[in-house]
């Protein structure tokens, strides 16, 4: 699947981001809060590089089309980084007469080639004319 | 250290939430989002039921919240979430277990979270794991 490159993690992001989920945790916002956890500095929300894979999938299938998404937060990501969503597919069944339940293998990369968040999704896809329906 | 036992399995108080439009608006913009079903805030996008459960009580844990790592996260849809839509929501601990790690015991703390229209059909299902350091 064609991969999609996000713009920089921005600080102000971040911000916007913690307004907009109600997730305060003052590492994601604040530098002392986060060298007080032992951080170098403030570390973006897990559910950011989720929300990037959620884009991802509807970019592909469309809004209100993803049956399941899940993943594993495995490396922070930072102000600066460019994360990017890559995925492949990994099984294609039919879901009714008219459409297909795709899984994919997704996660997102950051600029140094590691999967910081990872993991599977479904998403209905409309059958073309063409393709056998089951 | 261990939660209460008799905190895990047992449901909270269901909750019912109202999808303002304004606010799917702000958390497309936040995530960098430009799909516009989802800037109008017609149609939430996927990781939306996340700001639900900031709303939700949470049973008391034993663990300085800035020693918390979210491990993962897992939606089920039954259906797209609309503005408009009323959910119902609750939450319970499933499960709690102790790992070794490099930096001390690990507790994993896993969520479910469930929500439904006002007429008791599932919307939503999530699953959230949590690490204590």
């Amino acid at each position: 699947m064609p991969p999609l490159v996000m713009d920089p993690v921005t600080k102000l992001q971040l911000v916007k981001y913690a307004g907009a989920s109600g997730d305060f945790n003052l590492i994601h916002t604040d530098v002392e809060t986060a060298r007080a956890a032992g951080l170098e500095g403030v570390i973006a929300h897990g559910m950011l590089s989720m929300g990037f894979l959620g884009r991802y999938l509807t970019d592909l299938a469309g809004p209100g089309n993803v049956r399941r998404l899940q993943v594993r937060f495995r490396s922070m990501v930072r102000p600066g980084d460019v994360l990017t969503c890559k995925g492949t597919v990994q099984a294609v069944a039919a879901a009714g007469s008219d459409r297909l339940l795709v899984t994919l293998e997704i996660w997102a990369e950051n600029q140094r080639g590691e999967r910081v968040t990872a993991g599977e999704a479904e998403v209905y896809v409309g059958g073309p004319p063409e393709a056998p329906h089951g | 250290m261990s939660i209460d036992p008799s905190i895990i399995g047992r449901w909270s108080e269901p909750q019912v939430l109202e999808v303002e439009r304004g606010a799917i608006r702000r958390f497309a913009e936040a995530i960098g989002d430009p799909n516009p079903v989802h800037r109008r805030g017609d149609v939430a996008p996927p990781t939306f039921p996340t700001t639900f459960g900031y709303q939700l009580p949470l049973p008391p844990l034993p663990f300085d919240p800035a020693r918390i790592l979210h491990g993962g996260e897992e939606y089920t849809y039954e259906r797209p979430i609309r503005a408009g839509d009323r959910i119902c929501c609750v939450r319970r601990i499933t499960e709690c277990y102790e790992r070794p790690g490099s930096r001390g015991t690990m507790t994993f703390i896993v969520f479910e979270t469930e929500g439904r229209d006002p007429d008791g059909n599932l919307v939503y299902r999530a699953k959230t794991t949590w690490i204590a350091i």
